[in-house]
This record gives C-alpha cells, sequence and structure tokens, in this order.
C-alpha cells in the first residue's frame, strides 16, 4: 500500500487531490445556485423555503453536504501545503525584477482567491447554515399545510437588506468567478485530460460557468436589497 | 549604443550576494548578449577586477547551458536562448538587469552560474530507455505514425536548460521534466520502461525540491525550444495511470521492472 502514499505525497498526487476536489465543489456550487434561485420567486418565500428544509433533513443530501465540508478542508490543506513547498522551491532570494507577462494574474493569485472565498466560506456559514441548524439565533419555523418548515427566507433578505453584506458578497463572487477563469481548464489538465479535440469545449465551458454561475449568485442579493 | 547593467555578483555558494551597477558605451546592436558580457569581462579584466562569471558553451542554441534571468525574464524579452539574443533587442540608454535562476533545487554557485545537475539526476532516474546489443535493427522495422513521431521529436527538443524552472513562480521543473517522459512514453522503444521511467522520474524531480505545477503556463511563453504544457498533462495521465497499475518499484532499484 505504500504507492498510495506516495502517490498522495507526491506534488502530481496532491495536485490531483486539488483538481478533484475543486470540481466537485464546482458542481456543488451549480446545484447550490440552482437553490438560491427560487428566492427570487414571488412566493414569500415558500418554494426556498421548502427546498431548503428538505435539504437540510434529507439524510442522503446532508451525508453529502459532510463529504463537501471535507472537501473544501481538503482543497484548502492541499492548497496550504503546495503553497509552502512552491514557496521553498524558489529560495530564499527572489527575483528582483519579474515581468509578469508570461502568465495571466488568474493563475498567479489563486492563493489569495482561495483565501477570499474561504473566509467567505465561513462566514456564509456562520449565517446561514450555522443558525438554519439552530447552533445560534432563533430560527422561526412556519406552518406550511401541517408541515413545520423553518423560515430560513426571512433569515436571507434580513441580510441581504444590508447594504455592506450585499457588498461583500458580491465582492466574494467575484473572487470565485476569479478562481475559476483559471481553476475550471486548470482541473482538466492537472488530470491529463488535455487533448485538441477537447480544449475548446472544456475552456469555453469553463469561461462560461466562471461568468454565469458567480453572476447568478452576486444578482440573487443585488436583486432582493434594491427591490 | 549606451547601456547600464544592474548585475548579480556572488563570490560563493554560501556568500551574500548583491547587485553591483556596470555602464558600456560602445555596444553594437550586432553583438549577442553573450559577446556583451565578453566585452564587459575584458573591461573588468584590464582593470584587475574579477570578471563576471557566467554559464555559455555552444553559444548556438542547442546546448542549454547559457541563463541568465534578463530583466524579469529568462533569456530575456525575447523567446530565445540568451546566446541567441542580441543587443539590437534592448534600446540606447536601457538599464539592463542581470540575475542568476532562482531555485533552491539549483543554488547558485558563483555570480550567474548556477548548478542544474538536478535535472542531470532526474534524468539518470529514468531518462533512457534499454538498447539490447546485436545486430543493427532496420529503422523501419517499427511503424510509428507520422503525427505521433513528430509529437516525440517535439518533446526531444527539451535542451535542459532550466528556463522553466526559472520563470515558474514556483519553480516546478514540470516541463522539462513532462518533455523528457513524453519524448520515450510516444514511442514503443520507450515502452518496456514506460511506467517505472515516470514514477521514479517524479519521485527525483520532487526530491530535488522542485515546486509543484499550478498551470500558469510561464514555462511554455519562456522555453525557448516550443516546448508545450500538452506534455505536462501527459505526464500527468502517464504517472497517475503507472501509480496504480505497476508493480511496486523503490526509486533507484536497477532493471526492467
Ligand atoms: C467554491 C469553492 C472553490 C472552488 C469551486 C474551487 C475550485 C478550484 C479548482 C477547479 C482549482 C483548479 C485545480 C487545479 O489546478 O488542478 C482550484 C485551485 C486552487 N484553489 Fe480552489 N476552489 C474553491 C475554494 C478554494 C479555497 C477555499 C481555497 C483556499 C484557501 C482554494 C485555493 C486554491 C488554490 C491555491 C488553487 C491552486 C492550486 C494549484 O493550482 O496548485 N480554493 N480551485
Ligand atoms: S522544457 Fe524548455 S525551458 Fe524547460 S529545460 Fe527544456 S528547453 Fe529549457
Ligand atoms: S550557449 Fe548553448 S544554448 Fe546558449
Amino acid at each position: 500500500m505504500k504507492w498510495i502514499v506516495d502517490m498522495f505525497t507526491s506534488t502530481l498526487g496532491r495536485k490531483l487531490l486539488m483538481a478533484l476536489t475543486g470540481l466537485f465543489l464546482i458542481l456543488f456550487l451549480a446545484v447550490h445556485l440552482a437553490g438560491n434561485l427560487q428566492l427570487l420567486k414571488d412566493d414569500g418565500g415558500r418554494a426556498f423555503n421548502i427546498y431548503a428544509e428538505f435539504m437540510s433533513s434529507n439524510a442522503l443530501i446532508q451525508f453529502v453536504s459532510k463529504g463537501n465540508f471535507f472537501f473544501i478542508l481538503l482543497h484548502t490543506g492541499m492548497a496550504i501545503a503546495l503553497t509552502i513547498k512552491n514557496r521553498k522551491a524558489r529560495g530564499p532570494e527572489g527575483y528582483a525584477v519579474v515581468s509578469g507577462k508570461s502568465s495571466h494574474w488568474t493563475s498567479r493569485n489563486m492563493g489569495i482567491l482561495g483565501t477570499l472565498i474561504l473566509v467567505f466560506i465561513v462566514t456564509h456559514l456562520y449565517h446561514f447554515w450555522a443558525q438554519m441548524h439552530g447552533y445560534w439565533g432563533n430560527i422561526t419555523t412556519l406552518d406550511y399545510d401541517g408541515k413545520p418548515v423553518r423560515d430560513l427566507y426571512t433569515l436571507v433578505d434580513m441580510w441581504f437588506a444590508k447594504g455592506w453584506y450585499v457588498g461583500l458578497y458580491v465582492f466574494c463572487m467575484a473572487a470565485i468567478a476569479f478562481h475559476l477563469w483559471h481553476g475550471f481548464a486548470s482541473a482538466f489538465q492537472t488530470l491529463g485530460l488535455n487533448h485538441l479535440k477537447y480544449n475548446g469545449v472544456i475552456n469555453v465551458i469553463g469561461k462560461a460557468f466562471a461568468i454565469l454561475v458567480p453572476a447568478g449568485f452576486a444578482f440573487i442579493p443585488l436583486k432582493m436589497y434594491f427591490s | 549604443m549606451k547601456i547600464t547593467l544592474k548585475i548579480w555578483r556572488q563570490q560563493g555558494p554560501n556568500t551574500k550576494g548583491h547587485f553591483k551597477t556596470y555602464k558600456l558605451d560602445h555596444v553594437s546592436t550586432d553583438m549577442s548578449f553573450l559577446e556583451m558580457l565578453d566585452v564587459l569581462n575584458q573591461d573588468l579584466i584590464k582593470k584587475g577586477e574579477e570578471p563576471v562569471a557566467f554559464d555559455h558553451d555552444c553559444r548556438e542554441g542547442i546546448c542549454g547551458m547559457c541563463s541568465l534571468y534578463i530583466n524579469g525574464r529568462p533569456h530575456g524579452p525575447l523567446q530565445t536562448t540568451t546566446c541567441q539574443l542580441h543587443m539590437r533587442t534592448f534600446s540606447d540608454g536601457e538599464t539592463i538587469t542581470i540575475e542568476p535562476w532562482r531555485a533552491s533545487a539549483f543554488p547558485i554557485l558563483k555570480d550567474l552560474v548556477v548548478d542544474r545537475s538536478a535535472f542531470d539526476r532526474i534524468q539518470q532516474a529514468g531518462g533512457y530507455i534499454s538498447v539490447n546489443t546485436g545486430g543493427v535493427p532496420d529503422a523501419n522495422e517499427i511503424p510509428i505514425s507520422k503525427k505521433i513521431a513528430d509529437e516525440a521529436m517535439d518533446a526531444a527538443q527539451c535542451i535542459g536548460c532550466g528556463a522553466c524552472v526559472a520563470a515558474c513562480k514556483n519553480a516546478s521543473a514540470m516541463l522539462f521534466v513532462s518533455a523528457k517522459v513524453s519524448q520515450f512514453a510516444l514511442l514503443p522503444q520507450g515502452k518496456p520502461e514506460r511506467k517505472e521511467r515516470v514514477e521514479k522520474m517524479v519521485a527525483q524531480m520532487d526530491a530535488e525540491g522542485f515546486g509543484a505545477c499550478t498551470n500558469t503556463r510561464a514555462c511554455e511563453a519562456e522555453c525557448p525550444k516550443g516546448i508545450q504544457i500538452t506534455n505536462i498533462a501527459r505526464m500527468n495521465r502517464e504517472y497517475f495511470s503507472a501509480m496504480v497499475s505497476s508493480y511496486e518499484v523503490a526509486a533507484g532499484e536497477g532493471g526492467a521492472g
């Protein structure tokens, strides 16, 4: 079994974990957005609340959600390990002059963008996830045709009425956009899936995803704030 | 033309280095960059100062010895080797900063000279094929499609200069190693050691202390031989499939496993 340890402690193996967890998180973002878009439905939050209640009580979803937490930690852990190794690899003395011409800005700043995303995830979990799960605050429970349903909508609505919060949210979505501008196609390259026949498609889907999904997320609080 | 040079001077591997400024008043635009440094060194010798140590050998773009990080880019502003760079690329009165390759795996020996034997050790770990002695085989006996042969030849262009490491913000050697892995992985002659090769070369690359690839593509943009990152993807594929399917081999173990 030594080979498993060898593989996942090698730089290539660690990158493999980053890419796989990154792609899983991309999938998660798509599902999360689909759910969030129900906030825009003009029904006083009924559809969104029913959806949120289902997501937070269904056993399978909760299992996947635990996996999601683990993957975020794994992605972050590998990011830190690789960043430390990469710093060391440059050596104690850096270059006096560096021309930024030969690579794209996003690709050089994945760590900073990732850190912004991490800060966002933590605050986001604190404000919504922790309250939904009753760790603090007192979320009200509504009665939908005899079924108790927690009123996450009102909570979201309250936060999205605060200008600074909406600003922070939109800013962090921009960080995700830039992270994925490089990250989406990069993950395929890491997996070794670089092929002239498919590179074009991967790139187009990646760039489109990097713009549309964060834009979709950002649109929701903006719409709720201004209406 | 007149130029000002800011050059990294360092006595030895363990001494502290610093930049020193030199002015050259009569530089011909037709000189190669290395010839310009020769002129500087002549001046320094005449003045009784120590000449600047820098690496070079063939001076025709094939050996990979000439290094130099010029104005923030390996081999200077063009995608060539330093020996193929000419002073006409620079403008009159320009200040040119010259630094050594910076990577823990390439320790500085003196001034601008770095020790690139880490690359040799990676090659020794697996960058070879076994050829049996005996009669010379017919060159056309093994069918190889033109496209594959071309791709292997493109990978084989790598001259081991280390510009990829120098350009990479992580000092990663992925472009070099992947070129060496690809060159053999693509061809039937490389099949016997295919899995073992990539495993050993990657292990050696990590042991030498090169960084991990973050796919910034800076290497590809600076490689004087146009090696592409498709090779890196190929190496990733080769490595993962080798790791999950090979018989376990320990690094440094001899023979075809
Ligand atoms: C919604 C959350 C996130 C998604 C969808 C995501 C997605 C991705 C993807 C697809 C990659 C490319 C992997 C590759 O190049 O093989 C990547 C790379 C990276 N991520 Fe994330 N990420 C997320 C959160 C984070 C967080 C929280 C951090 C850390 C603090 C982080 C740090 C990084 C770093 C440093 C890289 C570059 C690693 C490398 O190329 O070696 N990411 N991410
Ligand atoms: S891949 Fe290119 S830059 Fe890197 S060592 Fe080979 S020739 Fe030099
Ligand atoms: S001196 Fe040989 S490549 Fe430049």
